[in-house]
């Protein structure tokens, strides 16, 4: 009979022997399993620039703030429209290097949004250099660190062709005639996070379901009304704040106001409809704007742009749902199917 | 009602209270969301329920320590008279006046009685034939708090033994108050985020900094430095090598420095908490466990006694599962795709319990009744936990990917396990707690056991509190918030650091005979509690406000906007625990310097020539 009391090398040989045992069956033998995926179908390789720009993502430390993963909980639902899979994972979550391990972009702690669909939700690459140039100069509550290590700041003479030069207002710059541009680290970076969007389920698979809150009796929670529109404000803050500002206003020469402008002010809802639901980049003078259509539905639309119609100084008429069910079907009638 | 009324409830609240007092902050919510029908559900949880208990707990064991306080404070000042009880009339008429003319008496010479002024002296002269008086003063240190006792024995220990434990506690000082000003700086962060643009102190690369030093820098090398003492103390004998616990010490410190500039440089790993430092680094740090680990075991095994003290249990064990870990955290085989994020629960969850908790389990086991001076209440529960600890945490790691795509029954198992920590943790509290009964008048009394108090009570408070949240409802609410920032500082810094300090001080001033100013432990003591009060429970208010507002599809920005309040008090805390370690490092200077003169006794008794 083995004595613990007594014995030095069993106790330590035991307390060994279990430990490895219990650790292979619950994280390496599992681990193992888990690492082998397929990518999705639909899911784009990682180019060269996006998976430097994930080095960046990594030296950086985002994931200390920001996580990417979706969990298949009501509460997600804001940062992806199904909860994540493994295969998601296929191509990022890769052993970097000899020196770095496959990174560990899940993460534990939301200090900043989820970004496993950024690049669905901010498209454009302005407003990504914008926003890490000075994340308050776009988003005012932000806590976000700046990163001005990764932009340049150069006379407007020495601007090469194939620089990014970043919109920063002249006065944040030191004299005139100078330009902000970006690193070859900041582009790749911005690549990378333009890069990270949801891919789609192959057809005919199911995509798992969010899980309501539940209540305190186990009872599911129901937290919308079926017949009200969702909140026009609340949806605005979510979605367009981050170019078009909360107060309407916009950011001289990289995102146009919406606070007196004719095309939110005219009477015909329709222009202002397309161009939420399809995008818009017909300026010179401003970023490209992102169409909704495959964010938002017919009655997120019709609730935002009420809201956007009556805010800010504008005053023009209502629209119904029905006129955005109308105009989705010409805009983008593969979004119309699942409406 | 719809949810945005629900927000209006919620939110008006939080911005306009911000932080009178947290508690009434957690009540009135709970209050408001009674008049909703669809989220009071939440606070009446049994998760939430559990842990707003525990922190009544904390609370409670502060009153207790202050009304003692309070309570001795009183009975000095107030003079006891014993009443003496009249005897009755009827008694009187009844007795024969032999009786009554002796009562009489008795009581004349009472009214009659005066003091003389010397009840208490003599005219003789006074020696102290047996050296029983160690010190007298007609003049207190400190006028303003009560004495404490002060370190009668000397414990004879060898010179290098010496050396070695001072060196390991001292360099486990700077990297504390290194680590914690970095903390305290990120903390600051939160509510100013432009304080600085420089990419070496940018948040991203500094968080890994703030969290790789406090651990491997001051926790492990304070661990292992009072380790030494335990391991030869409890074994009769002295170390088996001495060269190698010095090999060890510039292993793990230089682990630490380079890892740190590396980090600093946007050089990690994979940003996978805890094991941010790349493998050549944290390489430097398992051969420093591994000679640790040899030079304990041979320890043991000379030793001159037939049984292992259980204190060796947890710190050997302690050793072998870490560098099980750390092998297993650094593998490469299994770890492409979710593999990692398995591995990455699994080892951050056990290198807080297998390591720090497990080690300095093994030395409350040693130090609370050397302290104490009295045997420990229970040996066998302190075996019970030793192996409940080694089968239940180590399934618990996936507790921290609840509803993440980690496959479900794995998410099961860690969170039944979770509850199954109940069992350790409760045989460990009741046994620390129990050997402390009977000696509740010895924690006022010493400037030591208040230490051990707390890092105990925390050790229930904080483990149970983990438990609780990971359960799948609690997570919906705090999964991702401040919560657990709130969480790992209550088990981190309430249960290790708290217990590291009530060892040291235990410690050192038995062995270099030089004692800290029981002023300064005091302001220690209580700047780090309050401090660390103020932190858990400003960040789990706003942690708790954070989570509700998600759930009820508050806009992102709103939710970190309402959030300023409470990083403001939880920066407010954490200066208070950063003022309070810049005092514990000066202490540990006054315990420890020219440590190897003998000291003089501080307090020789004047003899008194007739």
């Amino acid at each position: 009979m083995i004595n613990f009391h007594k014995d030095h090398a069993s106790l330590v040989n035991v307390a060994l022997v279990v430990f490895v045992v219990l650790s292979t069956g619950i994280a390496v033998a599992p681990a193992n399993r888990m690492q082998h995926t397929d990518p999705l179908p639909d899911m784009p390789k990682m180019t060269d620039a996006q998976r430097r720009g994930l080095a960046v993502y990594v030296s950086e430390g985002c994931m200390a703030c920001h996580t990417q993963q979706v969990r298949n909980i009501e509460m997600d639902k804001t940062w992806g429209s199904r909860p994540s899979v493994p295969s998601d994972y296929h191509y990022s979550k890769e052993r970097l290097n000899i020196w770095q391990q496959s990174p560990s972009l899940l993460g534990s702690e939301r200090t900043g949004p989820d970004l496993t669909n950024i690049g669905q939700r901010q498209p454009g690459a302005q407003w990504h250099l914008l926003h890490l140039y000075d994340p308050r100069m776009v988003v005012k509550g932000s806590i976000m660190p700046r990163y001005g290590w990764l932009f340049e700041e150069v006379d407007s003479a020495n601007v090469k062709a194939g620089d990014v030069v970043v919109p920063i207002p002249a006065d944040r710059l030191g004299g005139a005639g100078r330009k902000v541009i970006a690193t070859p680290e900041m582009n790749d970076l911005v690549a990378y996070l333009i890069s990270l969007k949801q891919a789609p389920l192959p057809t005919g698979v199911e995509p798992g379901k969010f899980l309501p809150s539940p209540n305190a009796d186990g009872k599911a929670v129901k937290m919308t009304d079926a017949d009200a529109l969702p909140d026009g404000s609340a949806i605005f803050s979510q979605v367009c704040a981050a170019c078009h500002q909360a107060d309407g206003k916009g950011l001289a020469g990289a995102f146009p106001p919406l606070a007196g402008s004719t095309i939110v002010n005219d009477k015909d809802p329709t222009p202002m409809i397309t161009i939420v639901l399809g995008g818009y980049d017909a300026r010179a003078d401003y970023g490209v704007m992102p169409g909704q259509a495959e964010n938002l539905t017919d009655a997120q639309i019709t609730a935002v742009v009420n809201h956007v119609r009556s805010s800010f100084g504008n005053e023009a008429p209502a629209t119904t749902e029905d006129v955005v069910k109308g105009i989705r079907f010409t805009v983008s009638p593969e979004t119309a199917l699942g409406q | 009602m719809n949810p945005r009324s629900i927000i209006g409830h919620f939110y008006p609240n939080t911005k306009r209270l911000r932080w009178p007092l947290t508690g009434t902050m957690l009540l009135s919510t709970s209050m408001c969301m009674a008049q909703t029908t669809k989220t009071d559900g939440w606070l009446t949880s049994p998760g939430v329920l559990g842990t707003m208990l525990l922190l009544v707990v904390v609370m409670f064991v502060a009153m207790l320590i202050i009304s003692a306080k309070v309570d001795r404070i009183l009975k000095a000042s107030k003079l006891r008279r014993a009443h003496a009880v009249p005897i009755p009339d009827e008694v009187l008429m009844d007795m024969a006046p032999e009786q009554l003319s002796e009562v009489q008496h008795r009581r004349r010479t009472a009214l009659l009685f005066k003091l003389s002024g010397n009840e208490l002296g003599g005219i003789g002269p006074a020696f102290d034939d047996r050296a029983l008086i160690t010190r007298s003063t007609s003049e207190p240190e400190n006028p303003l708090v009560d004495e404490k006792i002060y370190s009668g024995t000397r414990l004879d220990t060898p010179p290098e033994l010496r050396k070695i434990v001072l060196w390991y506690l001292g360099a486990a000082t700077c990297w504390l108050v290194f680590g914690t000003l970095v903390g305290q700086y990120l903390g600051m962060k939160f509510v100013w985020p432009d304080l600085d643009e420089v990419s070496w102190l940018s948040f991203g690369r500094l968080r890994p900094v703030h969290t790789n030093t406090v651990f491997w820098g001051w926790a492990s090398l304070a661990m292992i430095g009072l380790g030494y003492f335990v391991i030869a103390r409890t074994s009769n004998t002295v170390i088996h090598n001495y060269k190698n616990a010095w090999r060890a010490w510039w292993l793990i410190n230089l682990s630490v420095v380079i890892g740190n500039l590396c980090l600093m440089a946007g050089i990690n790993n994979g940003g996978g908490e805890y094991r941010e430092y790349i493998w050549p680094v944290s390489l430097l740090f398992a051969l420093g466990l591994i000679l640790t680990f040899r030079n304990f075991y041979a320890t043991v095994k000379r030793r001159k006694i037939p049984e292992i003290y259980v204190s060796n249990w947890y710190i050997l064990a302690s050793l072998v599962w870490t560098i099980v870990l750390a092998t297993i955290g650094y593998l490469p085989w299994y770890q492409n795709g979710l593999g990692e994020t398995i591995i990455q629960g699994y080892y951050m969850h056990q290198g807080v319990g297998m390591w720090f908790m497990t080690f300095t389990l093994g030395l409350i086991y040693y130090y609370l009744p050397s302290a104490l001076n009295k045997p420990i209440y229970s040996y066998s529960l302190g075996v019970l936990a030793f192996w409940t600890q080694m089968l239940f945490y180590t399934l618990i790691g996936t507790h921290h990917f609840v509803f993440s795509p980690l496959p479900w029954w794995m998410q099961t198992v860690a969170i039944v396990f979770s509850v199954g920590m109940f069992i350790p943790v409760i045989a460990g509290s009741t046994n620390f707690l129990m050997t402390m009964r009977g000696s509740w008048s010895a924690i006022g009394r010493s400037y030591v056991l208040p230490f051990f108090l707390v890092g105990v009570i925390y050790y229930f408070v904080g483990s149970s509190q983990g438990s609780l949240q990971a359960f799948r409802f609690t997570n919906h609410v705090w999964h991702f918030t401040d919560f657990n920032v709130a969480h790992s500082h209550m088990t981190m810094y309430g249960i290790i650091t708290f217990i590291m300090w009530a060892c040291i001080y235990a410690i050192v001033p038995k062995i270099t005979g030089r004692e800290p100013s029981q002023m300064l432990v005091g302001a220690h003591f209580w700047l780090a509690f309050i401090g660390l009060f103020a932190y858990t429970v400003s960040l789990m208010a706003g942690g708790t406000a954070k989570g509700m507002a998600w759930i009820e599809g508050v806009p992102f920005i709103e939710t970190v906007v309402n959030t300023r309040g409470y990083w403001t008090w939880r920066a407010i805390g954490g200066t208070l625990m950063f003022i309070s370690h810049l005092i514990f490092a000066w202490n540990f200077y006054t315990m420890s310097r020219s440590s190897t003169a003998t000291p003089e006794p501080a307090h020789l008794p004047t003899p008194v020539t007739p």
